[in-house]
């Protein structure tokens, strides 16, 4: 499904990413975590180009996005992306926030959009929210909107940045249960998080990400409970 | 003071309430229509553009409207090869002038959207455009709508400048009058007055408007 090969970036003399080579399979959800700074959240805004990588090469799907001809906006419409602070807009409705996309880039008649639209509300429990604006909504309401928005274009593949990090505590279950359940319809995930229980319970598998490399890879039991690497074992001393 | 001598005359100064509006509201479009082009240039990529729009607004900033309005106007023989009207003149510098004004106002409103706005449309694969119009302007123009409304306050008081072509805006008419009956306060007085009512009224019209693009707030 994705497949990323010695994929670098820099911010000028910065080098955020340094030699990435990882493969998401169809179907998988693969939670990417690692200490602040070292590259997590730019390496998956680098899957849908909203960082432009310095060199290296990405395929998704049947298309090398890395390309010079790749129009950007084809991928974007196939990966759905969820930020770390929602990014909902303000002056539309809860219904408008999902629908904008589907009408607009896809052309989808208004009708069928605001009955997809409503649909996927009801999906993550907001049906009664329809109508109101996002400052109406709490911070975990809000990120379930987002979450709606984004299934609203029928991604191949969701990538969330920090979903909860900016969450009141006792929000970010309902945001949690909505990933998994998204997780169990077989939707391929790909999740920037600090949210170690979640990522034990739901991922296929776990990238740990240090210094701007991928330090380690492997499946969330063997992991957690026996990590090969001495960076990835202080990080979770740390955090655990 | 004797208001009585130029009751006659009043209907006359009160046609041109028309030529100012007419002037103010196509020189407003023009203004407003230009410095979204502008401002879109300056926060753009190209750095031509770019120092095209940032040298446009520090001319027509940085020189007094009544010489833009004489350039235009005078001098539009040499410029543009004929003579063109006093009326087309005034709209042409009043427009020209507001839109280095409104695009520096747009220019802020738009940078005041929070960036992660343009990257959410990105991510959802909104084109430019649409992502420009739907999301980011009209996130933008509900901001700076005060200032737009001042800037369009502005206008209507400067037009009354027009009277220096010869264009028979309030203020010229006033004048006229004045010099007809050897009486200058009075018809200047009723012309301020005019000049001031329409000012309240924009200003109601401003907040009426406001008010209506608070809702999502």
């Amino acid at each position: 499904m994705i497949k990323v090969e010695g994929l670098y970036k820099s911010f000028g003399q910065l080098e955020v990413l340094k030699d990435i080579t990882a493969e998401i399979k169809e179907g998988e959800v693969v939670v990417v975590i690692g200490p602040s700074g070292s590259g997590k959240s730019t390496f998956l805004r680098c899957l849908n180009l909203l960082e432009e990588p310095t060199s290296g090469k990405i395929v998704i799907g049947q298309d090398e996005v890395t390309g010079k001809k790749f129009n950007p906006q084809k991928l974007r419409s196939e990966v759905g992306m969820v930020f770390q602070h929602f990014h909902l807009f303000p002056h539309m409705t809860v219904l408008e926030n999902v629908t904008y996309a589907p009408l607009k880039v896809k052309g989808v008649q208004k009708q069928e959009a605001d009955q997809l639209g409503r649909e996927l509300l009801a999906k993550v429990g907001l049906s009664e929210k329809a109508d109101e604006y996002p400052n109406r909504l709490s911070g975990g309401q809000k990120q379930r909107v987002a979450i709606a928005r984004a299934l609203a274009m029928q991604p191949n593949v969701m990538l969330f940045d920090e979903p909860t990090s900016a969450l009141d505590p006792e929000m970010v279950k309902e945001v949690l249960d909505v990933m998994k359940s998204l997780a169990k319809t077989g939707m391929t995930m790909m999740i920037v998080t600090h949210e170690m229980g979640f990522a034990r319970e739901v991922a296929d598998r776990v990238i740990f990400m240090d210094e701007g490399m991928l330090v380690e890879q492997a499946d969330p039991t063997s992991f957690f409970s026996s990590p090969s690497s001495e960076r990835a074992q202080n990080f979770l001393q740390k955090v655990l | 003071m004797n208001f009585e001598q130029i009751v006659p005359s009043m209907p006359y100064i009160l046609q041109g309430i028309w030529v100012t509006l007419q002037i103010v509201l196509i020189a407003g479009l023009l203004g407003f229509a230009i410095g979204i082009i502008l401002s879109l240039f300056k926060i753009g990529r190209i750095p031509f553009l770019r120092w095209f729009a940032d040298g446009y607004t520090s001319i027509f900033r940085g020189t007094p409207l009544v010489l833009q309005l004489m350039i235009i106007y005078y001098a539009s023989p040499q410029l543009f090869g004929v003579q063109i009207e006093a009326y087309t003149a005034a709209i042409l510098s009043f427009g020209l002038n507001s839109a280095a004004y409104i695009s520096e106002i747009i220019r802020a409103g738009i940078q005041a959207v929070d960036k992660g706005q343009r990257e959410a449309a990105m991510a959802l694969g909104v084109p430019y455009n649409k992502m420009m119009k739907d999301v980011i302007l009209s996130q933008a123009l509900k901001n700076i709508l005060p200032a737009l409304m001042n800037e369009f306050i502005t206008l209507t008081k400067e037009s009354a400048i027009v009277t220096v072509i010869g264009v028979t805006d309030i203020m010229r008419r006033a004048y006229i009058v004045g010099s007809d009956k050897f009486s200058f306060l009075e018809p200047l007085l009723f012309a301020g007055m005019i000049y001031y009512l329409m000012v309240l009224v924009l200003t109601f019209a401003g907040k009426w408007v406001e008010g209506r693009m608070r809702k999502s707030d």
